[in-house]
C-alpha cells in the first residue's frame, strides 16, 4: 500500500517540478503515438467502411481474420517488425531499427486491426441505414464510404480512441524494436519496465499515473474539441 | 418533353433465395400521368418498383427505357417507405444528391434553401435530420428526391404511417410535381389516396399484375372478380 | 498541470533535433542496473562529443543484435559465448574491461545456513539439500549461464532439481523482485543487487568466491560483415573505455559506501 501513495506524491513530485526527462519522455510517447495512430487511422477507418460496403469473396474470411488479429500479441509484432528491420533483414538498409519510426511502425499493425475492426461494426449499421438511399442515389463506392466515413465520424472517433487506448499503453513491442534507449527510444512504457526491473517501484507507479493522465486528459481534450465541432454544425 | 418514355417491360422478374418475388411482368409505361400500384400484402408492390427503378436485381427478362439505361438512372429518384436520414442537417440532406453531382457547395446550399421552402421545411433547415418528425422526414424525403429534377419519381407508400395534415401536405407537394412534368409511379395502401392522385391503376397479385386501367375504369368496374373482392375490402389472395 | 502539458509540446515540436555523433552499443542488464552507465556516458559525451546509446539487454539478445549488426559493440559477460561468437567472425576482438562479482542473496532467516558455506559450490549444495526455493534467471542471459556452470561444479543438474528450483525467464531486476517476493535463495551480480530498491526481507548472504568473479568484455562488431557499423567510432570509444580517465571513474564507482568494479583491462 506505501508503494502506492509514494507512487503519488513521487507523481506529484515530478509533474510539479515539471522533470526534464519526465517531460522528454512524455513528449515522446504522445509523438510515438499520436502519429501511429494518424497512420492507423488513415489505413483502419477506410478499410472499415469498405468491408461495411463492398461485397466480395473473401470478405467474410478478411474479418475473421481482422477480429483475430485485434488480440494479435504485441510482443509477436514486435518480433516480427525487429526481423524485418534488423540490419540482417529484408528492410535493414533503411537503418530503422532503434529510432521512435520503428516504433511507430510496430504500433500501427497493432492498432490497425482494432480500429479497423470496430469501424467496421459501426460502419456496418450505418450502412444497412443508408444502404437503399445510396444505391438508389446511383453513388460510387468511393462516394458511399466517404458518405459513412463522414456521417459516422462520431463513432469513428470512439474507434480511433480504442487505439490510442492500446498504442499509449504498450510496451511488449516497442521494447523490442525502440530498445529503449535513453534519450532516444525510451517512452513512459518502457520506462516503468526499466523503474520495475530496478525495484524502483514508486517510480515505476508515479510513471504509470503519469500515463494513466495522459490517457484521460487526450480523451477528454478529443471529446471536448468535436463537442464545440457539434455545436457549430448541428 | 420527357425523353425516357415508352418504358419497356419485358418478362421482368426478380428472386431472392430463389423465391420469385415479383415478376414476370410485361409492361409499357407512357409518359404523363400518375400511376398508382395497389394489391393486398405481399403482392409484390415495393419489389416491382424496386426492380423498376433498378435497384432490385433483375434475374429474367428486361427493363428499357427510350433514352437508355445510363441516362435513365440519373433522371429517376425513389423515396422509401422509411425515409433514409442522413445523419446531417435537414440542409445538407437536401444538398447530399447535388453535392454527388458535382454542383459546388455554395450552389447547392442555395438551391437546398429553395426546396425547403418548397416542401415546408424552410424553418428546419439547420435541424439534424433524425430528430424530425415522421411528416417532416417524408417531405425532407420527397424534396431530396425532387432536387435533381427528376423526370421520374418513384414513391413507396409514402403516406403509410402519415397523419391526415402530412399526408394533405405532401400530396399537394406531389400534385406541385406533376403539375411540373414528373411522372409519378406509386404505391398505396389507401385507396382514397389512390383515387385522388391516379390517372391510372395496377393491381397487383402474386407477384404479377392482375388488371390494369385507367382510374375511373378501375374503381367503377373492375373486370376480374379479385380486383372487386379487394375494393370491397375482402381478403384477396 | 498546464505548464507541464505546454513543456510537452514544446519538447514534441522540437524532438527532430539531429545528434551530432551517435552509435549503439548493447549491454547487459546487471551493467546498467549498476547505474555505473550514468557516470560512464555523460563522461564519454563529453570527451569525444559522442553519444552512446545503449541497448539493455541479456547476454544472449545483445550476441543476437550484434550478430545481425544492428548494433556497432557489445559489452557483455560470458567468456564462453563471446569466444563463439568471435570464431564465427562477427566481432573483431574481445577486450576485458573490468569486473565485478556475483552475490547469494537469500532470506534473512538464511535456512540453508548459506552464509558459512566454505566456497560458491557448497552454498549451492546446501540450497539443495534443504530443498530452499531458489529463483534462477533462466532466459540465457550471461548471469544464467554463470549459475548454470556454478551447479554444475557443484555436481548437481538443474534439469533434475525439484520444483523449488523456480526458472523465471526474466530480466535481473524481475527475477530479484520474484525472489523478494517468495523469499527465495538467488544469484545476483554485485551492482544490481545494491541498486535494487525492493529488498524486502532478501540479504546479501554470501560473496567472495573467486568463481563468482564477473568479467566483462568489450567486442567491436565486426565491419567486414556489416559494411554499415561505425567501427571508427567504436574503436574511439574502445581508446576511450582502456584510458586512465576510465579507469579512474570505474575504479572510484561505490553504491552505499561498497566498491563495484574493479578495472583490469592491458
Amino acid at each position: 500500500m506505501s508503494d502506492l501513495w509514494d507512487g503519488l506524491s513521487q507523481a506529484w513530485i515530478l509533474l510539479w517540478t515539471l522533470d526534464a526527462d519526465l517531460v522528454e519522455i512524455t513528449a515522446r510517447s504522445l509523438q510515438v503515438t499520436l502519429t501511429a495512430l494518424a497512420i492507423a487511422s488513415a489505413i483502419a477507418l477506410p478499410l472499415g467502411a469498405f468491408l461495411a460496403v463492398r461485397r466480395f469473396r473473401m470478405r467474410r474470411l478478411t474479418i475473421a481474420v481482422l477480429n483475430a488479429l485485434m488480440g494479435l500479441p504485441p510482443v509477436v509484432v514486435g518480433l516480427v517488425v525487429y526481423v524485418l528491420l534488423s540490419r540482417a533483414g529484408p528492410f535493414g538498409v533503411l537503418g530503422l531499427l532503434f529510432t521512435p519510426t520503428a516504433m511507430i511502425i510496430a504500433q500501427v499493425i497493432i492498432i490497425v486491426p482494432l480500429i479497423a475492426s470496430i469501424a467496421h461494426q459501426a460502419l456496418r449499421e450505418l450502412w444497412s441505414d443508408y444502404h437503399d438511399l445510396l444505391i438508389s442515389l446511383n453513388t460510387s463506392h468511393v462516394q458511399r464510404m466517404s458518405a459513412l466515413l463522414w456521417d459516422g465520424r462520431r463513432a469513428l472517433l470512439t474507434a480511433s480512441l480504442a487505439g490510442f487506448g492500446r498504442a499509449i499503453g504498450e510496451v511488449g513491442a516497442i521494447m523490442i524494436v525502440g530498445g529503449n534507449i535513453d534519450h532516444h527510444t525510451r517512452v513512459l512504457t518502457t520506462a516503468i519496465a526499466l523503474e520495475t526491473g530496478k525495484g524502483d517501484f514508486a517510480l515505476a507507479l508515479a510513471l504509470g499515473f503519469i500515463l494513466i493522465g495522459l490517457a484521460i486528459a487526450v480523451n477528454l481534450a478529443i471529446h471536448w474539441l468535436t463537442r464545440t465541432e457539434q455545436e457549430g454544425r448541428w | 418533353m420527357s425523353d425516357m418514355f415508352p418504358l419497356i417491360v419485358e418478362g421482368a422478374l426478380t428472386r431472392r433465395r430463389g423465391k420469385v418475388l415479383v415478376g414476370p411482368v410485361d409492361l409499357r409505361l407512357e409518359a404523363g400521368g400518375v400511376t398508382i400500384v395497389i394489391g393486398p400484402n405481399g403482392a409484390g408492390k415495393t419489389s416491382l418498383l424496386r426492380m423498376l427503378h433498378g435497384i432490385a436485381r433483375l434475374n429474367a427478362g428486361r427493363i428499357e427505357w427510350a433514352c437508355g439505361q445510363e441516362r435513365a438512372r440519373e433522371k429517376q429518384a425513389f423515396v422509401f417507405q422509411t425515409p433514409v436520414m442522413l445523419r446531417r442537417s435537414v440542409r445538407d440532406n437536401l444538398a447530399y444528391p447535388l453535392r454527388l453531382g458535382g454542383v459546388t457547395r455554395r450552389e447547392a446550399r442555395a438551391q437546398a434553401d429553395a426546396m425547403a421552402e418548397k416542401v415546408g421545411l424552410g424553418d428546419a433547415l439547420g435541424r439534424p435530420a433524425t430528430v424530425l418528425s415522421g411528416g417532416e422526414r417524408q417531405k425532407l424525403a420527397l424534396g431530396r428526391a425532387l432536387i435533381r429534377s427528376p423526370q421520374v419519381l418513384f414513391l413507396d407508400e409514402p403516406c403509410a404511417s402519415l397523419d391526415g395534415r402530412a399526408m394533405r401536405e405532401v400530396e399537394e407537394i406531389l400534385k406541385t410535381a406533376v403539375q411540373d412534368g414528373v411522372r409519378l409511379i406509386m404505391s398505396t395502401h389507401n385507396m382514397g389516396q389512390a383515387r385522388r392522385l391516379a390517372s391510372e391503376v395496377l393491381f397487383l397479385l402474386g407477384g404479377k399484375i392482375h388488371e390494369r386501367g385507367s382510374t375511373v375504369e378501375f374503381f367503377d368496374a373492375p373486370k376480374t372478380a379479385q380486383a372487386r373482392a379487394f375494393l370491397n375490402g375482402d381478403i384477396v389472395e | 498541470m498546464k505548464t507541464f502539458f505546454v513543456a510537452v509540446a514544446a519538447v514534441a515540436a522540437m524532438s527532430a533535433v539531429a545528434w551530432a555523433e551517435d552509435m549503439k552499443m548493447a549491454v547487459t542488464t546487471s551493467f546498467h542496473n549498476s547505474g555505473l552507465s550514468d557516470i560512464l556516458l555523460p563522461a564519454i559525451q563529453e570527451d569525444l562529443g559522442l553519444e552512446v546509446q545503449l541497448l539493455v539487454v541479456g547476454t544472449g539478445q545483445a550476441l543476437r543484435l550484434g550478430e545481425a549488426g544492428d548494433v556497432d559493440a557489445i559489452l557483455v559477460h560470458s567468456k564462453k559465448a563471446e569466444e563463439r561468437f568471435l570464431a564465427a567472425g562477427h566481432g573483431t576482438h574481445r577486450l576485458e574491461i573490468m569486473y565485478n562479482d556475483f552475490v547469494f542473496i537469500g532470506p534473512k532467516a538464511d535456512t540453508a545456513s548459506v552464509a558459512d558455506s566454505a566456497n560458491a559450490a557448497q552454498a549451492l549444495q546446501q540450497i539443495a539439500s534443504t530443498e530452499s526455493v531458489f529463483v534462477s534467471r533462466g532466459d540465457d542471459s550471461g548471469t544464467h549461464k554463470k549459475e548454470l556452470s556454478l551447479w554444475a561444479s557443484a555436481g548437481l543438474d538443474p534439469q533434475s532439481l525439484g520444483d523449488w528450483y523456480r526458472a523465471v525467464g526474466a530480466g535481473m531486476g524481475a527475477a530479484l523482485n520474484t525472489a523478494s517476493g517468495m523469499d527465495a535463495y538467488i544469484i545476483s551480480d554485485r551492482a544490481s543487487w545494491l541498486n535494487f530498491g525492493n529488498k524486502g526481507e532478501l540479504a546479501l548472504l554470501y560473496s567472495g568466491d573467486p568463481v563468482l568473479f564477473n568479467q566483462y568484455a568489450y567486442i567491436p562488431v565486426n565491419p567486414d560483415k556489416h559494411r554499415h557499423v561505425k567501427n571508427d567510432l567504436a574503436m574511439k570509444l574502445e581508446n576511450w573505455l582502456v584510458s586512465d580517465r576510465a579507469k579512474d571513474l570505474i575504479n572510484t564507482y561505490k553504491i552505499n559506501g561498497e566498491t563495484l568494479f574493479v578495472f583490469n583491462a592491458k
